[in-house]
């Protein structure tokens, strides 16, 4: 029988009762006594030079306290990337400097020009209209083998365009050479993995305040993690030492990765509140937020898969091109490296591996991590060769995988991980049975009967999650630790307020976490709440991306409730006349072995607060406990995925009939929620294959800036999910066995959407192999009529 | 937006006076003006409201037989209340947006906008419908003038549509994926004198009539007329969305599929 409170329950999301009754206290809902507004003023072309900026007009006009430049943003340093790589011949990437205020030149559209700071958002924007702009526009590079072959230069101060040339693992390229050489068949594929806009609900705001009384500065941002904002801004950019700075991340309207990120906005509304000695707030429109949040994905890649006449895979080699937009932001660099070569391997025992990056810039909007970050690209590029060469060799791709499934674990790839359990046989024999695919046939032979062309696509994906273990990311290039934090407050009643380091923005940690506490130590989950989001309230904490929360903050909170636990089982011996070693906690009550006496959590907590009868000599009042923990390894979810698509021959027009996803997270805590997160990843990657694509022009103009052309999927696109997480093998080297469930759908759905359409057209008779993503109608009627 | 008066005048007569005043502009449904001028991208001195002028509202039978809609009428209406007198115009009207689109939409602010990709515009010139305004009646062979234009004078209102029931007809949009206006959308109405085929979302110019899918109908009213008819694609729309050789082949695909759900 299913349990209805701790872990392994479906308890309801306790957080949804404010979202869903508008009770939430977003950054926007934010509004500071005095406060003023900025707008402001984005570069409307891709490159130029700034020959000068008057502001004189603008800064007379009504409402007006200050009008910002470049210029005023000279003292301060630039905004910094997380993550130094280092290239194939040892060098260290080309870092260029990224300023608050575009200073000198503009690199893209979007790029913010000047700043208007007014008593109304109106005033501002009539202000900045009035600002003149001598530029002399540039020829912009927006294609990335444009800007690696040279010409027109993003930056007057780097060698080329190209931040860092990247080789992994550099010294198994001639055995991967070779290997390729060797084998009886290789399959090669040119793809191109889209760039998207990851489009959270709520878009980005900043709210900066400055108090002269104690010379503290707050900013209330809409971040994923309020610590990494702390750390980045007042160290790097504007040199505020922490005890001075607070940021605040309060509800967060989802996030996918672009609000990890330190953005231009946050270090600019906290500066300007000093200046102005006013609240400044930045809320983004839409507009803006297609030219100014970081985008995802957007590589280009050839592989290459090597096979023996057995066809087992020998090798695989590729060669990327990352697009990192103008600048590098916060974790642009890491994420076609150590986010994607690592996990080239995929589920599958490839002896030889070679990953070539060449990442690069452009004149367009950086780019960084989008929900899955590194891993979709990695999964996409596996998935999608692997099923071509089934297709040329004339054999099952679901029996092609499981003849190269990795079997044994721990299981050390050529690209550097360990990958500690798993079980892949597993997940594939489970998603045969729940996507039915003994039952194809006839479903084909039915939409055939209409008319319609139907394929079948099937792919495995693993990841690396729990990111990550401090000294291997340091070695790696990581300018932070990657740990994380909780507290575990009990009050004198036997309520618990956990301070937790991870930052909830739509993955239900504030009912997923109390579900925990609520097992270890058998009180009522409403006995417990968590805290997260504000950097005066939480000890320390890296934040939530990478499915990280429950794996590393998660353990950290098992950690510090396990000292709590100690001290508590201390206070009950002392209480109970024992020994320490004999007391047992179940169910909210400590007793002593093997005897009927007891006492409850809550005369033990009372004791903490209230210590009359208690072994102060030994021990401390009070019932708090903060530990950090630092994870021992990444964490290796993995699963099988299955779509199932019809395509109109008359239109191209592809509709998804079913999607079936068998993950292994290890164990869940939470299955309702784990479903969830499932489904909105599945819908994110359905997205990305069928219809998101941020897409320039020639000029650096972006054409796909708003939702009139950038094609959000929606919920009539979407079929009804068959998602599956029975399969579980527990992580071996956190406290909870469990691997993070945040961003499986994303990596896992793409390949099998794009080999659903190619299966649908080969069955129509088609000779198309592959097409790029997003499969929209029209690239998918000219892929059939090309054929 | 920059700051502008607004009025809400409750005749046309009135509106039509206020409509004299320098840039001012009339606000119907607003779902074209309001984002534009959220844009910045317009600043007139006043908005005239339509809202409030009865007389431009709601739907009746003429004494010939046609649907008469005030100009002023919302999709979300005409999708209800059209549905018994000429249901292939109601069904367009009720996938017209979402429904706070239809909501707020109207017919005239529709036809006046002129949007290449709407419907309304292929409604009304597949109905061969008349655009009655305060000042003369025009026929909708003559009132669309390519992309975003009419032949509207400067200030003059759409009070009423006329569309002569077919005896049948129907309506196939293809959306656009990203803002679901038609990539392609093909009316399609058959009438005692012949057969009219009104195409919206392919062409450069913005709605137009495929002449040689309307012969060959009026002779034989089924998909299989139109076997060997295509649309050149020069002139066609072309974008990320479609190119303007798809964009001519969907004309086909979807005035067949108008003729069969149609017929």
């Amino acid at each position: 029988m299913p349990k209805d409170s701790g872990i392994g329950a479906s308890s309801k999301r306790r957080e949804d009762v404010r979202f869903l009754t508008g009770a939430g206290n977003y950054t926007d809902d934010i509004n500071i006594y005095g406060q003023t507004y900025v707008h402001f003023l984005r570069a409307d072309v891709a490159h130029a030079t700034i020959n000068a900026i008057d502001t004189s007009a603008a800064a007379a006009m009504p409402g007006v306290l200050q009008v910002f430049t470049g210029a005023d943003f000279e003292p301060v340093g630039g905004i910094p990337c997380g993550w130094q790589v280092t290239d194939r011949h040892g060098e260290p990437m080309q870092e260029p400097k990224h300023p608050v205020i575009a200073h000198g030149k503009i690199r893209h559209v979007g790029e913010i020009v000047a700043a208007v700071v007014a008593e109304s958002l109106a005033e501002a924007r009539d202000a900045a209209e009035e600002i003149e702009l001598n530029l002399t526009e540039l020829s912009a590079v927006v294609d990335m083998k444009d800007a690696a072959a040279g010409g027109t230069k993003v930056h007057d101060d780097l060698t080329s365009n190209v931040c860092y040339d990247w080789g992994f693992v550099e010294e198994n390229k001639g055995a991967v050479d070779e290997a390729i050489k060797n084998a009886a068949h290789v399959t090669t594929l040119e793809l191109v993995n889209n760039r998207l806009v990851a489009n959270p609900m709520e878009p980005r705001v900043a709210v900066g305040e400055y108090s002269r009384a104690d010379d503290m500065h707050t900013l209330h941002t809409t971040s994923q993690n309020p610590h990494v904002i702390r750390l980045l801004m007042g160290a790097f950019v504007l040199s505020i030492p922490e005890h001075k700075l607070r940021v605040v991340a309060p509800d967060v309207g989802g996030g996918f990765g672009t609000k990890i990120f330190h953005y231009a906005e946050e270090a600019f509304c906290t500066f300007a509140a000093k200046a102005v000695n006013r609240p400044v707030k930045w809320t983004s429109t839409r507009s803006e937020a297609f030219m100014s949040d970081a985008h995802g994905r957007d590589h280009v890649t050839k592989i290459e898969l090597a096979l023996d006449a057995d066809n087992n895979f020998t090798a695989l080699r590729t060669e990327t091109y990352a697009n990192m937009g103008a600048y590098l932001s916060t974790f642009a660099s890491s994420v076609p490296t150590w986010l994607h070569g690592t996990l080239m391997a995929g589920n599958y025992k490839t002896p030889n591996i070679y990953v070539n990056v060449k990442a690069v810039f452009t004149n367009t909007v950086p780019v960084d991590a989008y929900r899955g970050a590194g891993r979709p690209e990695a999964t996409f590029q596996i998935e999608r060769v692997i099923d071509m060469a089934a297709r040329e060799l004339g054999v099952d791709p679901i029996a092609l995988r499981r003849q190269n499934f990795v079997t044994e674990f721990p299981y050390a790839t050529p690209v550097a991980v360990e990958y500690d359990i798993g079980d892949y046989e597993a997940t594939m024999a489970k998603l045969e049975e729940i996507a039915d695919i003994g039952g194809f046939a006839a479903r084909r032979a039915e939409s055939e009967a209409r008319g319609k062309m139907r394929g079948l696509g099937v792919n495995c994906y693993i990841e690396a999650c729990g990111i990550a273990p401090s000294n291997l990311v340091g070695q790696l290039g990581a300018r932070a630790g990657l740990y994380d934090a909780a507290t575990v407050r009990v009050n004198a009643t036997g309520s618990i307020s956990v301070m937790v380091g991870a930052h909830s923005h739509g993955q239900g940690h504030e009912t997923s976490f109390p579900q925990v506490i609520s097992e270890m130590i058998g009180i009522p989950e409403d006995q417990i709440d968590i805290v997260h989001g504000d950097t005066s309230k939480i000890p320390f904490g890296m934040g939530t991306y990478g499915s990280r929360s429950l794996a590393v903050c998660g353990s950290a909170m098992v950690r510090a409730a396990e000292k709590v636990i100690d001290k508590a089982k201390k206070i009950a011996a002392h209480l109970l006349e024992a020994s320490d070693a004999d007391i047992e906690l179940k169910d909210g009550q400590f007793s002593v072995a093997g005897t009927d006496k007891s006492v409850a959590w809550g005369d033990v907590t009372l004791a903490a607060y209230v210590p009359h009868n208690y072994p102060l000599e030994d021990i401390e009042p009070g019932l708090e406990e903060t530990a950090f923990y630092d994870p021992a390894n990444f964490t290796y979810p993995a699963g099988a995925y299955a779509c199932e698509v019809e395509v109109d021959p008359e239109t191209g027009k592809v509709t998804i009939e079913r999607f079936a996803a068998a993950d292994d997270f290890g164990n869940v805590i939470n299955p309702m929620i784990v479903s969830g997160q499932v489904h909105g990843g599945i819908a994110q990657g359905i997205g990305q294959a069928l219809m998101e694509n941020c897409s320039y022009d020639e000029n650096g103009q972006l054409i796909s800036g708003s939702y009139m052309d950038y094609t959000m999927p929606r919920a009539d696109d979407l079929p009804f999910y068959d998602v599956d997480h029975s399969c579980q093998t527990p992580c071996t080297h956190n406290p909870l066995g469990v691997k993070g469930c945040g961003e499986a759908g994303a990596i896992g759905s793409p390949p099998s959407v794009v080999n659903a359409v190619i299966d649908a057209l080969q069955s129509g008779g088609k000779d198309v192999t592959h097409i790029d993503m997003p499969l929209t109608p029209t690239r998918v009627w000219d892929a059939m009529n090309n054929a | 937006m920059y700051a502008f008066e607004i009025e809400r005048p409750s005749t046309i007569a009135d509106a039509v006076a206020a409509l004299q005043a320098e840039d001012a502009q009339a606000l119907s449904g607003g779902q074209t003006l309001i984002p534009t001028l959220k844009a910045r991208l317009a600043m007139p001195s006043a908005l005239i409201s339509l809202s409030g002028i009865g007389e431009m509202q709601g739907l009746c039978m003429s004494d010939d037989g046609a649907l008469c809609i005030g100009g002023g009428t919302t999709h979300a209406t005409v999708a209800s209340e059209a549905a018994a007198h000429y249901p292939a115009l109601a069904a367009m009207a009720s996938h017209i947006g979402d429904p706070a689109v239809r909501n707020r939409g109207t017919i005239g602010g529709s036809l006046a906008n002129n949007d290449p990709s709407a419907c309304y515009p292929a409604g009304a010139l597949g109905s061969g419908a008349t655009i009655i305004t305060n000042a003369r009646e025009i026929a909708a062979d003559d009132f669309f003038d390519g992309m975003f234009t009419t032949v509207l004078d400067e200030g003059e209102l759409i009070t009423e549509v006329r569309l002569p029931i077919p005896q049948a007809a129907n309506y196939q949009k293809f959306v656009q994926p990203a803002s679901r206006f038609a990539l392609v959308g093909v009316f399609v109405a058959k009438y005692a004198d012949g057969v009219r085929v009104a195409v919206t979302g392919a062409s450069e110019e913005g709605v137009f009539r495929w002449s040689e899918a309307e012969a060959a109908l009026s002779a034989d009213f089924s998909a299989s007329a139109l076997d060997g008819l295509s649309v050149p694609a020069d002139g066609m729309i072309a974008d990320l969305h479609g190119s303007a050789a798809y964009r001519a082949h969907l004309v086909g695909v979807m005035t067949g599929r108008a003729v069969a759900a149609a017929s």
